[in-house]
């Protein structure tokens, strides 16, 4: 057993009677790192955080934690002995307890004094401490949020498991708690693995993100990666509206109405390109016809019919917007271009 | 930090868990598969014999009692439940808690109450001869409470609230924009109430009608009192009159044939037609104002139980009290006697508690097929009478003891006697198995305001399963676990057959006193005893209604 630091999970498989719902996942989060599970509902990546946490047994493979195995081969540590903190979506703050009594339930082994005081100070982290003696009931949800962090992270635990923690808060708020528990979880410094399923929290939050579909970990890399370098259509899209279209590639060129790529083999091609890709150029390669054209503020959208009858979408600046059923000249940026061999 | 693997075993359902489970499911099914095997042993005779002479006795009364009770609860039930939930009428919204006023009533206090009532000297045909100038019996003919036709209209009377209570409930959820839609396709309310509400209601009224006959077969103070032969009254005779447990046993089988028909026929009327509230739009009813001979007669039909069941006899036994004198009456061994009531009671409201919590945790954390399995079989006892559970007890628990006592008296040469026969362990033992399913069902229910995410919360901060039950579930769920108590409790003070089957030598409880005092006709003394078993037995009545006044969709 290779002596990891932090979360490892080695070729997690998971069965919910015969539908496979976590297929062969390996992710690892060293301390103080955030990874984010991102993906579409029904991915398996709550089952993944819960496998974590040690509330279902997987039905293979291997969950390390800080060195120790904790599921596997023949072993699972139930989830009150792997000192894992756990954020759940509704909060789950117990109603028969105060703020206070809420966070203490975790330090229960400490002296009374001690434990209070680590309570308080966790609650003074959250900005909480004059809550302690209110009644959950009494608290808004973002408030509410705020005790279950501090609840979760009070026992000081290897690591810090969020399920879509935000979503029960509306937007405006949102905003302000996400920033506050990424203070709170960097500056306890603890390894943490959150789920959610949307991309933009995901890039805020993580510094890694693992992007599931249908069971499986499609890619696990830095936002930015996932964003110009994603492995396949479906990271492609999920991280924002593309265009795409299908072409045949022959002798290691895929022919476009955005220009020639170079693809390592012949055959049925995808081709993605972001809005963002292509910029209005008086000289540019590329000429389109404007079919509309909306102003969205900062930028412009515009609806564009290239050659081949290509239709595309482009999010572009302009100072001018350009009139219906104008001839535009455009160039593209390859790097917001990516092409995939249809599968 | 220690790590001690925790290596699952094949069933995947941890052996502490299982072995409690599989334990007290047994314990708690024990009686009835031991009455059940009864029908398998020889009876040398004995059964052919009582075949031949009273168990065509038995299975008459039982089924004429069976319908005439199922006949006058369902129309006494149903038809108070839709005037107080569709009708307004002066004192509608009072007789809505008032009808349940009965419940607190066993049939044998009100059976007593009765016959002291109608009596030749009481205080009816006292006042029926004042009154028209009559000198003797001879002069007038007066009905025989002391009859089937008497244990009848007992029974109706104090157990019709369970249909009415069901029917009530499923009236006040049918929404009213299904009775709308009825009323605007040409329906009269009238027609509206046989075409639509009825038939909704019908599995509600159908499981009030079961619970109010599996009562019938349990009563066994109405009919030994009324001499009407059934089986819990052949149970008891064979039993402590003729020393004959294996032909007690299967009278005991024979009776749960009966339980297990009136089940079945339950479960098959439910079975088909599920109905399905098709709207979750709730208003408030729009009661149908009575005026006139209308409202004479509805105000008459919903008075007339609550008088008859509660005012009446509970009038009786307040008078005897007073008539035997204060002092009399609550003096003595009174206290004695409520001091053991209550022990047991609460002896067996902690038991049956305690249990239904470990079943139910156990089930929550493992819903394996065996251990809801294990959950159902724990809880059949509702349905079971109490002297066939009674019986079911003592025929292992003699065994059990003749065996200690021989093992002992070999290896000590003294006889010790028997050591579980005839205590108070098993009669409380008894009472769980019986008492179960009340208590069982209302922890159930209350274990469900823990939400999954509660309980991992507690796993995750640090809490072991015991752990969590003790800091998250029982915390949350005290309130629950106090009304359950409260409902075996006082379950256990009204019961009789199987007190007086399994009490231990010179013990008494409030109502096996009532049931002495009754049988040497000392009816007067009684009231005492009877007045206090009443009086605890209202305030669940009294809990029931404050929670029906308050829940109500649509209403404020």
């Amino acid at each position: 057993m290779k002596p990891a630091i932090g979360l490892e999970m080695q070729g997690i498989t998971h069965h919910f009677g015969t539908l496979r719902v976590v297929d062969d996942v390996s992710l690892s989060i060293a301390p103080g790192e955030l990874v984010c599970l991102l993906g579409p509902s029904g991915c398996g990546k709550t089952t993944t955080l819960r496998i974590a946490a040690g509330l279902e047994s997987p039905g293979s493979g291997t969950v390390t934690l800080n060195g120790t195995l904790v599921s596997g081969n023949g072993i699972h540590l139930p989830p009150e002995r792997r000192h894992v903190g756990f954020l759940f979506q509704d909060y789950a703050l117990f109603p028969h307890l105060r703020v206070l009594g809420n966070v203490e339930f975790g330090v229960e082994s400490l002296a009374p004094a001690q434990r209070k005081a680590r309570a308080m100070e966790m609650l003074e982290q959250v900005g909480m401490a004059d809550y302690a003696g209110a009644w959950p009931h009494q608290l808004s949800g973002g408030q509410q949020q705020r005790v279950a962090l501090a609840r979760a992270l009070a026992p000081a635990p290897a690591l810090m498991l969020l399920d879509e923690p935000f979503s029960g808060l509306d937007k405006r708020l949102r905003d302000q708690i996400r920033d506050e528990t990424l203070q709170v979880l960097k500056r306890n410094k603890v390894a943490t693995l959150m789920v959610t399923h949307d991309p933009e929290e995901a890039m805020f939050m993580a510094d890694r993100v693992a992007v599931m579909r249908q069971g499986k970990v499609v890619q696990f890399d830095r936002p930015e990666t996932l964003y110009n370098a994603p492995a396949d259509p479906f990271v492609a899209a999920f991280f924002g509206e593309v265009n795409q279209w299908t072409v045949r590639a022959q002798g290691g060129t895929a022919h476009t109405a955005l220009g020639d790529f170079a693809v390592p083999h012949d055959g049925e091609v995808e081709v993605l390109a972001r809005p963002e890709a292509l910029r209005l150029v008086d000289d540019g390669a590329i000429v389109g016809r404007v079919l509309a054209a909306r102003p969205l503020g900062a930028v412009s959208l515009l609806h564009l019919r290239l050659a081949d009858k290509w239709d595309v979408r482009a999010r572009l600046a302009c100072r001018t917007l350009p009139a219906e059923g104008e001839i535009v000249r455009l160039a593209v940026d390859p790097t917001q271009v990516f092409l995939y061999p249809r599968t | 930090m220690p790590q001690i693997p925790h290596l699952k075993n094949g069933l995947s359902i941890p052996l502490p868990w299982l072995t409690a489970v599989v334990a007290l499911a047994g314990l708690a099914a024990l009686p009835v598969l031991v009455v059940a095997a009864s029908l398998l042993a020889p009876s040398h005779g004995t059964w052919t014999h009582l075949a031949q002479t009273v168990l065509g006795d038995y299975v008459g009364n039982s089924l004429a009692l069976m319908g005439g009770v199922g006949l006058g609860v369902t129309i006494g039930g149903v038809g108070a439940a839709w005037l107080v939930t569709m009708c307004r009428f002066p004192g509608s919204r009072h007789l809505e808690w008032a009808l349940l006023l009965p419940l607190a009533m066993p049939a044998y206090v009100v059976a007593y109450a009765y016959t002291g009532f109608l009596d030749y000297a009481g205080p009816l045909q006292s006042g029926l001869r004042a009154l028209f100038g009559w000198q003797s019996a001879r002069d007038y003919w007066f009905p025989d409470i002391r009859s089937l036709g008497g244990a009848i209209a007992v029974m109706v009377l104090v157990l019709y609230p369970y249909v009415y209570m069901l029917a009530r409930a499923a009236f006040l959820e049918q929404s009213v924009c299904v009775l709308e839609a009825s009323r605007t396709l040409g329906r009269g309310p009238w027609r509206s109430f046989f075409g639509v509400a009825l038939p909704l209601a019908r599995a509600s009224i159908i499981a009030g009608l079961a619970l109010a006959l599996m009562e019938t077969l349990n009563d066994f103070g109405t009919v030994q009192y009324f001499a009407v032969d059934t089986f819990t009254t052949g149970i008891y005779r064979t039993w402590l009159g003729m020393g004959q447990p294996a032909v007690a046993a299967q009278l005991g089988a024979v009776l749960m044939l009966f339980v297990a028909v009136l089940i079945a026929l339950e479960r098959l009327s439910r079975g088909g037609a599920k109905s399905h509230h098709t709207t979750t739009r709730y208003r408030r009813l729009p009661r149908i104002g009575l005026t006139g001979w209308h409202m004479v007669l509805a105000l008459l039909f919903c008075t007339f139980p609550v008088v008859l069941g509660f005012v009446v006899p509970a009038a009786m036994l307040a008078v005897w009290t007073v008539e035997v004198g204060l002092g009399q009456s609550f003096g003595g061994d009174f206290l004695h006697l409520a001091g053991n009531s209550l022990l047991l009671a609460l002896a067996a409201g902690l038991a049956a508690v305690a249990v239904a919590v470990v079943l139910s945790y156990a089930q929550r954390l493992h819903p394996k097929p065996l251990v809801r399995l294990a959950v159902r079989v724990a809880s059949l006892g509702y349905a079971v009478p109490g002297s066939v559970i009674a019986v079911g007890i003592m025929v292992p628990l003699v065994a059990l003891d003749r065996g200690l006592a021989q093992g002992i008296e070999r290896w000590t040469g003294i006889s010790p006697g028997l050591l579980l026969t005839g205590t108070v362990f098993a009669l409380v033992y008894a009472y769980m198995v019986r008492f179960l399913a009340v208590s069982a069902g209302s922890v159930e229910a209350s274990l469900a305001k823990v939400t999954p995410s509660l309980e991992a919360a507690a796993r995750t901060l640090g809490c072991g399963a015991v752990a969590a039950l003790r800091r998250v579930h029982l915390p949350m769920i005290k309130g629950s676990l106090l009304s359950a108590t409260l409902l075996v409790f006082v379950d256990v003070m009204k019961e009789l057959p199987a007190t007086l089957i399994m009490r231990p030598f010179n013990f008494d409880t409030l109502a096996t006193r009532t049931f002495t005092y009754a049988s040497d006709e000392r009816l007067a003394s009684a009231g005492a005893p009877a007045l206090a078993i009443v009086l605890v037995g209202l305030i669940p009545v009294l809990l029931l209604s404050r929670a029906i006044a308050k829940s109500r969709p649509g209403e404020d």
